[in-house]
Protein backbone atom coordinates (compact mmCIF):
# COMPACT_ATOMS: atom_id res chain seq x y z
CA UNK A 1 0.00 0.00 0.00
CA UNK A 2 0.92 3.53 -1.55
CA UNK A 3 1.43 6.35 1.32
CA UNK A 4 -1.64 8.56 1.39
CA UNK A 5 0.78 11.80 -0.78
CA UNK A 6 2.12 9.02 -3.39
CA UNK A 7 -1.58 8.45 -4.48
CA UNK A 8 -2.30 11.37 -5.51
CA UNK A 9 -5.48 13.44 -5.33
CA UNK A 10 -9.02 11.43 -5.13
CA UNK A 11 -11.60 11.90 -8.41
CA UNK A 12 -14.49 13.96 -8.14
CA UNK A 13 -17.49 12.10 -7.82
CA UNK A 14 -19.79 12.21 -10.56
CA UNK A 15 -22.06 15.60 -11.15
CA UNK A 16 -25.31 14.75 -11.27
CA UNK A 17 -24.69 12.27 -7.58
CA UNK A 18 -23.28 15.77 -6.60
CA UNK A 19 -26.19 17.48 -7.39
CA UNK A 20 -28.66 15.32 -6.14
CA UNK A 21 -26.58 15.05 -2.84
CA UNK A 22 -27.00 18.98 -2.75
CA UNK A 23 -30.69 19.09 -4.04
CA UNK A 24 -31.42 17.08 -1.13
CA UNK A 25 -29.50 19.13 1.18
CA UNK A 26 -31.40 22.59 -0.28
CA UNK A 27 -34.61 20.61 0.33
CA UNK A 28 -33.63 20.15 3.69
CA UNK A 29 -32.76 23.15 4.20
CA UNK A 30 -36.28 24.12 3.42
CA UNK A 31 -37.61 22.33 5.20
CA UNK A 32 -35.66 23.00 8.47
CA UNK A 33 -35.42 26.07 8.88
CA UNK A 34 -37.46 28.06 5.81
CA UNK A 35 -34.96 29.40 3.41
CA UNK A 36 -32.03 28.40 1.89
CA UNK A 37 -28.05 28.16 1.32
CA UNK A 38 -25.80 31.30 0.90
CA UNK A 39 -22.31 32.19 0.99
CA UNK A 40 -22.05 36.06 -0.22
CA UNK A 41 -24.36 37.10 3.06
CA UNK A 42 -22.43 35.64 5.49
CA UNK A 43 -19.12 37.61 3.69
CA UNK A 44 -21.02 40.40 3.82
CA UNK A 45 -21.82 40.33 7.90
CA UNK A 46 -18.12 39.89 8.07
CA UNK A 47 -16.80 43.52 6.69
CA UNK A 48 -19.63 44.74 8.55
CA UNK A 49 -18.41 43.80 11.97
CA UNK A 50 -14.78 45.25 11.36
CA UNK A 51 -16.41 48.54 10.17
CA UNK A 52 -19.05 48.59 13.23
CA UNK A 53 -16.30 48.26 15.53
CA UNK A 54 -14.44 51.19 14.13
CA UNK A 55 -17.11 53.51 12.49
CA UNK A 56 -20.51 52.58 14.08
CA UNK A 57 -22.12 56.07 13.47
CA UNK A 58 -20.98 55.49 9.75
CA UNK A 59 -22.46 51.91 9.34
CA UNK A 60 -26.22 53.22 11.53
CA UNK A 61 -26.14 56.14 8.31
CA UNK A 62 -25.90 53.74 5.86
CA UNK A 63 -29.10 52.03 4.74
CA UNK A 64 -27.18 49.08 3.05
CA UNK A 65 -24.58 48.51 6.34
CA UNK A 66 -27.36 49.29 9.25
CA UNK A 67 -29.58 46.76 8.22
CA UNK A 68 -27.65 44.32 9.21
CA UNK A 69 -25.22 46.15 12.17
CA UNK A 70 -27.82 49.48 12.89
CA UNK A 71 -27.72 50.40 16.41
CA UNK A 72 -26.60 47.22 18.87
CA UNK A 73 -27.30 44.43 16.13
CA UNK A 74 -24.40 42.03 16.18
CA UNK A 75 -23.88 41.19 12.43
CA UNK A 76 -22.35 38.06 13.01
CA UNK A 77 -25.60 36.81 14.89
CA UNK A 78 -26.60 35.24 11.98
CA UNK A 79 -27.24 32.16 10.34
CA UNK A 80 -25.60 32.79 7.24
CA UNK A 81 -21.91 33.65 9.34
CA UNK A 82 -22.58 30.12 10.83
CA UNK A 83 -23.49 28.50 7.41
CA UNK A 84 -20.20 29.57 5.78
CA UNK A 85 -17.86 28.71 9.06
CA UNK A 86 -19.38 25.48 8.70
CA UNK A 87 -18.61 25.41 4.22
CA UNK A 88 -15.59 26.11 5.05
CA UNK A 89 -15.11 22.93 7.48
CA UNK A 90 -16.81 20.39 5.58
CA UNK A 91 -14.58 22.08 2.31
CA UNK A 92 -11.53 20.84 4.66
CA UNK A 93 -12.68 17.93 5.72
CA UNK A 94 -13.70 16.58 1.93
CA UNK A 95 -10.40 17.76 0.92
CA UNK A 96 -8.76 16.19 3.37
CA UNK A 97 -10.37 13.03 2.82
CA UNK A 98 -9.49 13.31 -1.11
CA UNK A 99 -6.17 13.96 -0.34
CA UNK A 100 -6.52 17.37 -1.70
CA UNK A 101 -5.34 19.40 1.00
CA UNK A 102 -2.07 21.50 -0.61
CA UNK A 103 -0.86 24.68 -0.77
CA UNK A 104 -1.20 25.49 -4.47
CA UNK A 105 -2.26 27.90 -7.17
CA UNK A 106 -4.77 26.80 -10.03
CA UNK A 107 -4.08 28.58 -12.97
CA UNK A 108 -4.71 28.24 -16.29
CA UNK A 109 -1.55 26.92 -18.93
CA UNK A 110 -0.24 29.98 -20.32
CA UNK A 111 -0.12 32.44 -17.09
CA UNK A 112 2.14 32.92 -14.66
CA UNK A 113 1.34 32.50 -10.80
CA UNK A 114 1.42 36.48 -9.67
CA UNK A 115 -0.99 37.14 -13.00
CA UNK A 116 -3.51 34.25 -11.79
CA UNK A 117 -3.42 35.80 -8.19
CA UNK A 118 -3.70 39.65 -9.76
CA UNK A 119 -6.86 37.98 -11.76
CA UNK A 120 -8.26 36.04 -8.77
CA UNK A 121 -8.82 39.74 -6.79
CA UNK A 122 -10.04 41.92 -9.34
CA UNK A 123 -12.55 38.96 -10.39
CA UNK A 124 -13.67 38.39 -6.58
CA UNK A 125 -14.01 41.91 -6.26
CA UNK A 126 -16.53 42.35 -9.17
CA UNK A 127 -18.07 38.94 -7.84
CA UNK A 128 -18.09 40.88 -4.11
CA UNK A 129 -19.80 44.20 -5.52
CA UNK A 130 -22.24 42.16 -8.28
CA UNK A 131 -23.42 39.67 -5.67
CA UNK A 132 -24.21 42.65 -3.14
CA UNK A 133 -26.13 44.46 -5.91
CA UNK A 134 -27.86 41.42 -7.10
CA UNK A 135 -28.92 40.32 -2.86
CA UNK A 136 -27.10 37.18 -3.35
CA UNK A 137 -24.97 34.76 -4.95
CA UNK A 138 -24.92 31.74 -7.02
CA UNK A 139 -25.98 29.86 -3.74
CA UNK A 140 -28.45 32.36 -2.29
CA UNK A 141 -29.62 33.62 -5.28
CA UNK A 142 -29.83 31.09 -8.43
CA UNK A 143 -29.87 27.28 -6.46
CA UNK A 144 -32.01 28.90 -3.18
CA UNK A 145 -34.09 31.04 -5.14
CA UNK A 146 -34.29 29.03 -8.35
CA UNK A 147 -35.51 25.90 -6.47
CA UNK A 148 -38.44 28.13 -5.11
CA UNK A 149 -39.34 29.22 -8.87
CA UNK A 150 -38.15 33.23 -7.38
CA UNK A 151 -38.66 34.72 -10.77
CA UNK A 152 -35.43 37.39 -9.95
CA UNK A 153 -33.50 34.68 -9.12
CA UNK A 154 -34.14 32.90 -12.71
CA UNK A 155 -33.60 36.45 -13.89
CA UNK A 156 -30.19 36.35 -11.97
CA UNK A 157 -29.18 33.12 -13.13
CA UNK A 158 -29.18 33.99 -16.57
CA UNK A 159 -27.68 37.07 -16.04
CA UNK A 160 -24.39 35.47 -14.38
CA UNK A 161 -23.78 33.31 -17.41
CA UNK A 162 -24.65 35.77 -20.06
CA UNK A 163 -21.77 37.65 -18.07
CA UNK A 164 -19.41 34.52 -17.82
CA UNK A 165 -19.99 33.56 -21.63
CA UNK A 166 -19.43 37.22 -23.22
CA UNK A 167 -16.17 37.86 -21.30
CA UNK A 168 -14.55 34.33 -21.58
CA UNK A 169 -13.99 34.50 -25.53
CA UNK A 170 -11.75 37.58 -24.66
CA UNK A 171 -9.87 36.38 -21.19
CA UNK A 172 -9.11 32.83 -22.48
CA UNK A 173 -5.27 33.49 -22.21
CA UNK A 174 -6.39 33.31 -18.51
CA UNK A 175 -7.56 29.62 -18.68
CA UNK A 176 -6.54 27.88 -22.19
CA UNK B 1 -46.74 21.83 9.27
CA UNK B 2 -43.04 22.50 7.56
CA UNK B 3 -40.79 24.81 7.60
CA UNK B 4 -40.10 24.55 11.09
CA UNK B 5 -39.20 27.90 13.33
CA UNK B 6 -35.72 26.67 14.17
CA UNK B 7 -35.01 30.03 15.89
CA UNK B 8 -37.80 29.02 18.57
CA UNK B 9 -35.67 25.82 19.26
CA UNK B 10 -32.92 28.11 20.81
CA UNK B 11 -29.88 29.63 20.36
CA UNK B 12 -27.93 26.11 20.26
CA UNK B 13 -29.77 24.58 18.50
CA UNK B 14 -29.98 27.15 15.54
CA UNK B 15 -26.29 27.35 15.29
CA UNK B 16 -25.80 23.71 15.36
CA UNK B 17 -28.22 23.11 12.33
CA UNK B 18 -26.72 26.55 10.33
CA UNK B 19 -23.25 24.86 11.17
CA UNK B 20 -24.34 21.28 9.64
CA UNK B 21 -26.20 22.37 6.77
CA UNK B 22 -22.90 24.76 5.75
CA UNK B 23 -20.55 21.75 6.61
CA UNK B 24 -22.85 19.72 4.40
CA UNK B 25 -22.79 22.18 1.49
CA UNK B 26 -18.90 22.89 1.43
CA UNK B 27 -18.32 19.26 1.78
CA UNK B 28 -20.87 18.41 -1.63
CA UNK B 29 -18.76 21.45 -3.35
CA UNK B 30 -15.04 20.30 -2.91
CA UNK B 31 -16.57 16.74 -3.68
CA UNK B 32 -17.64 17.98 -7.03
CA UNK B 33 -14.77 19.88 -8.06
CA UNK B 34 -15.45 23.14 -7.31
CA UNK B 35 -12.78 23.65 -5.24
CA UNK B 36 -10.67 23.93 -8.79
CA UNK B 37 -11.01 27.29 -10.62
CA UNK B 38 -9.50 25.45 -14.20
CA UNK B 39 -12.56 23.13 -13.68
CA UNK B 40 -15.12 25.91 -13.03
CA UNK B 41 -13.38 28.00 -15.67
CA UNK B 42 -13.92 25.22 -18.06
CA UNK B 43 -17.70 25.44 -18.32
CA UNK B 44 -17.19 29.05 -20.12
CA UNK B 45 -15.48 27.05 -22.82
CA UNK B 46 -17.85 24.02 -22.93
CA UNK B 47 -15.34 22.18 -22.02
CA UNK B 48 -16.34 20.82 -18.62
CA UNK B 49 -19.93 21.70 -17.75
CA UNK B 50 -19.82 19.82 -13.91
CA UNK B 51 -20.93 23.67 -12.76
CA UNK B 52 -24.34 23.63 -14.64
CA UNK B 53 -24.99 19.53 -13.72
CA UNK B 54 -24.50 20.06 -10.60
CA UNK B 55 -26.37 23.10 -10.13
CA UNK B 56 -29.36 22.10 -12.24
CA UNK B 57 -29.73 18.81 -10.76
CA UNK B 58 -29.65 20.65 -7.12
CA UNK B 59 -32.11 22.95 -8.53
CA UNK B 60 -34.64 19.91 -9.84
CA UNK B 61 -33.89 17.70 -6.64
CA UNK B 62 -35.18 20.65 -4.40
CA UNK B 63 -37.35 21.72 -6.68
CA UNK B 64 -39.59 18.68 -7.27
CA UNK B 65 -38.84 17.59 -3.40
CA UNK B 66 -40.28 20.68 -1.92
CA UNK B 67 -43.62 21.20 -4.67
CA UNK B 68 -44.18 17.22 -3.68
CA UNK B 69 -44.33 18.19 -0.01
CA UNK B 70 -46.32 20.99 -0.77
CA UNK B 71 -48.97 19.56 -2.76
CA UNK B 72 -49.09 16.36 -0.19
CA UNK B 73 -49.47 19.30 2.44
CA UNK B 74 -46.42 18.83 3.99
CA UNK B 75 -44.93 22.33 3.44
CA UNK B 76 -46.63 25.82 3.59
CA UNK B 77 -45.47 27.59 0.75
CA UNK B 78 -46.16 30.99 1.74
CA UNK B 79 -43.53 30.40 4.66
CA UNK B 80 -40.68 29.44 2.56
CA UNK B 81 -38.43 32.20 1.57
CA UNK B 82 -38.83 33.20 -2.01
CA UNK B 83 -36.04 35.83 -2.76
CA UNK B 84 -37.90 39.04 -3.51
CA UNK B 85 -38.01 40.09 -7.09
CA UNK B 86 -36.22 43.17 -7.78
CA UNK B 87 -35.60 42.77 -11.30
CA UNK B 88 -32.91 45.09 -12.61
CA UNK B 89 -30.48 45.09 -9.71
CA UNK B 90 -30.52 41.14 -9.90
CA UNK B 91 -30.09 41.42 -13.71
CA UNK B 92 -27.25 43.51 -13.62
CA UNK B 93 -25.43 42.78 -10.14
CA UNK B 94 -25.71 39.33 -11.82
CA UNK B 95 -24.33 40.12 -15.20
CA UNK B 96 -21.32 41.20 -13.19
CA UNK B 97 -20.73 38.49 -11.14
CA UNK B 98 -20.78 37.00 -14.01
CA UNK B 99 -18.01 38.65 -15.93
CA UNK B 100 -16.38 38.50 -12.30
CA UNK B 101 -16.95 34.62 -12.29
CA UNK B 102 -14.53 34.17 -15.57
CA UNK B 103 -12.03 36.41 -14.84
CA UNK B 104 -11.76 35.27 -11.06
CA UNK B 105 -12.81 31.65 -11.70
CA UNK B 106 -14.92 31.64 -8.44
CA UNK B 107 -17.95 32.23 -6.88
CA UNK B 108 -18.72 33.46 -3.32
CA UNK B 109 -19.30 29.67 -2.04
CA UNK B 110 -16.67 27.78 -4.20
CA UNK B 111 -14.09 30.28 -3.46
CA UNK B 112 -14.53 29.68 0.41
CA UNK B 113 -13.58 25.99 -0.41
CA UNK B 114 -10.86 26.23 -2.71
CA UNK B 115 -9.53 28.26 0.30
CA UNK B 116 -10.24 25.48 2.94
CA UNK B 117 -7.88 23.15 1.15
CA UNK B 118 -5.03 25.54 0.72
CA UNK B 119 -5.78 27.16 -2.68
CA UNK B 120 -4.24 30.71 -3.17
CA UNK B 121 -5.59 31.84 -5.90
CA UNK B 122 -9.16 30.82 -3.84
CA UNK B 123 -7.60 32.72 -1.12
CA UNK B 124 -7.06 36.03 -3.30
CA UNK B 125 -10.51 35.91 -4.82
CA UNK B 126 -12.12 35.57 -1.12
CA UNK B 127 -9.85 38.98 -0.44
CA UNK B 128 -11.54 40.13 -3.76
CA UNK B 129 -14.94 39.04 -2.66
CA UNK B 130 -14.69 40.81 0.94
CA UNK B 131 -12.94 44.16 -1.17
CA UNK B 132 -16.15 44.11 -3.71
CA UNK B 133 -18.60 43.99 -0.91
CA UNK B 134 -16.49 46.78 0.59
CA UNK B 135 -16.80 48.52 -2.29
CA UNK B 136 -20.49 48.04 -2.90
CA UNK B 137 -21.54 49.06 1.06
CA UNK B 138 -20.13 52.13 0.80
CA UNK B 139 -21.25 53.06 -2.64
CA UNK B 140 -24.83 52.01 -2.95
CA UNK B 141 -26.22 54.94 -1.26
CA UNK B 142 -25.23 56.76 -4.29
CA UNK B 143 -27.12 54.29 -6.46
CA UNK B 144 -30.02 53.53 -3.80
CA UNK B 145 -32.89 54.35 -5.94
CA UNK B 146 -31.70 51.65 -8.35
CA UNK B 147 -30.62 49.50 -5.54
CA UNK B 148 -34.40 49.73 -4.20
CA UNK B 149 -36.21 49.98 -7.65
CA UNK B 150 -39.58 51.48 -8.04
CA UNK B 151 -42.00 49.57 -6.31
CA UNK B 152 -40.02 45.98 -6.28
CA UNK B 153 -38.91 43.87 -3.76
CA UNK B 154 -42.26 41.80 -4.01
CA UNK B 155 -42.32 37.94 -3.60
CA UNK B 156 -42.70 36.99 -7.31
CA UNK B 157 -42.68 33.54 -8.58
CA UNK B 158 -42.59 32.07 -12.07
CA UNK B 159 -45.74 30.59 -12.07
CA UNK B 160 -47.34 33.71 -11.75
CA UNK B 161 -45.00 35.97 -14.09
CA UNK B 162 -46.14 32.77 -16.81
CA UNK B 163 -49.76 32.42 -15.20
CA UNK B 164 -49.36 28.91 -15.54
CA UNK B 165 -50.09 26.26 -12.88
CA UNK B 166 -47.04 25.56 -10.24
CA UNK B 167 -46.80 21.49 -11.40
CA UNK B 168 -46.88 22.58 -15.13
CA UNK B 169 -44.21 24.79 -14.35
CA UNK B 170 -42.13 22.24 -12.57
CA UNK B 171 -41.87 20.35 -15.36
CA UNK B 172 -41.39 22.47 -17.61
CA UNK B 173 -37.90 23.61 -15.54
CA UNK B 174 -37.33 19.52 -15.35
CA UNK B 175 -37.55 19.29 -18.84
CA UNK B 176 -35.18 22.33 -19.60
CA UNK B 177 -32.76 20.60 -17.30
CA UNK B 178 -32.93 17.43 -19.01
CA UNK B 179 -32.46 18.93 -22.44
CA UNK B 180 -29.13 21.23 -20.81
CA UNK B 181 -28.06 18.03 -19.64
CA UNK B 182 -27.99 16.37 -23.05
CA UNK B 183 -27.10 19.62 -24.68
CA UNK B 184 -23.78 19.78 -22.11
CA UNK B 185 -23.19 16.23 -22.80
CA UNK B 186 -22.88 16.93 -26.21
CA UNK B 187 -20.68 20.07 -26.33
CA UNK B 188 -18.47 18.24 -24.10
CA UNK B 189 -17.86 15.46 -26.94
CA UNK B 190 -17.59 18.13 -29.27
CA UNK B 191 -14.83 20.01 -27.48
CA UNK B 192 -12.68 16.91 -26.65
CA UNK B 193 -13.24 15.27 -30.32
CA UNK B 194 -11.29 18.92 -31.47
CA UNK B 195 -8.71 18.93 -28.67
CA UNK B 196 -8.03 15.51 -29.88
CA UNK B 197 -7.52 16.46 -33.64
CA UNK B 198 -5.90 19.49 -32.89
CA UNK B 199 -3.41 17.01 -30.94
CA UNK B 200 -3.30 14.68 -33.69
CA UNK B 201 -2.51 17.28 -36.09
CA UNK B 202 0.29 18.28 -34.23
CA UNK B 203 4.25 16.37 -35.60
Amino acid sequence: MKARAERGPAPYINPYLAGTFLGVLLFVSFLVTGHGLGASGGLARMIVWVQDLFVSSHVDANPALATMAGGDANPLDHWLVWAIIGAMAGGFVSGWMGRRLRIETFRGPNISVRARWIAALLGGTLVGFGARMARGCTSGQALSGGAVLSLGSWAFMFSVFAGGYLLAYFVRRLWN
Amino acid sequence: MAPYDVTAWGKGIEVAVSLGIGFSFGFILERAGFGDSRKLASQFYFRDMTVLKVMFTGIVVAMVLLFWAVFLGFVDYGRIFVNPTFLWPGIVGGFILGLGFIVGGYCPGTSLVSAATGKLDGMFFVGGVLLGIFVFGEAAPQFWDFFEGAGEGARATLPEWLGLPTGLVVLGVVLMAVGAFRAAEWAEGLVARRAQRRQDAQP
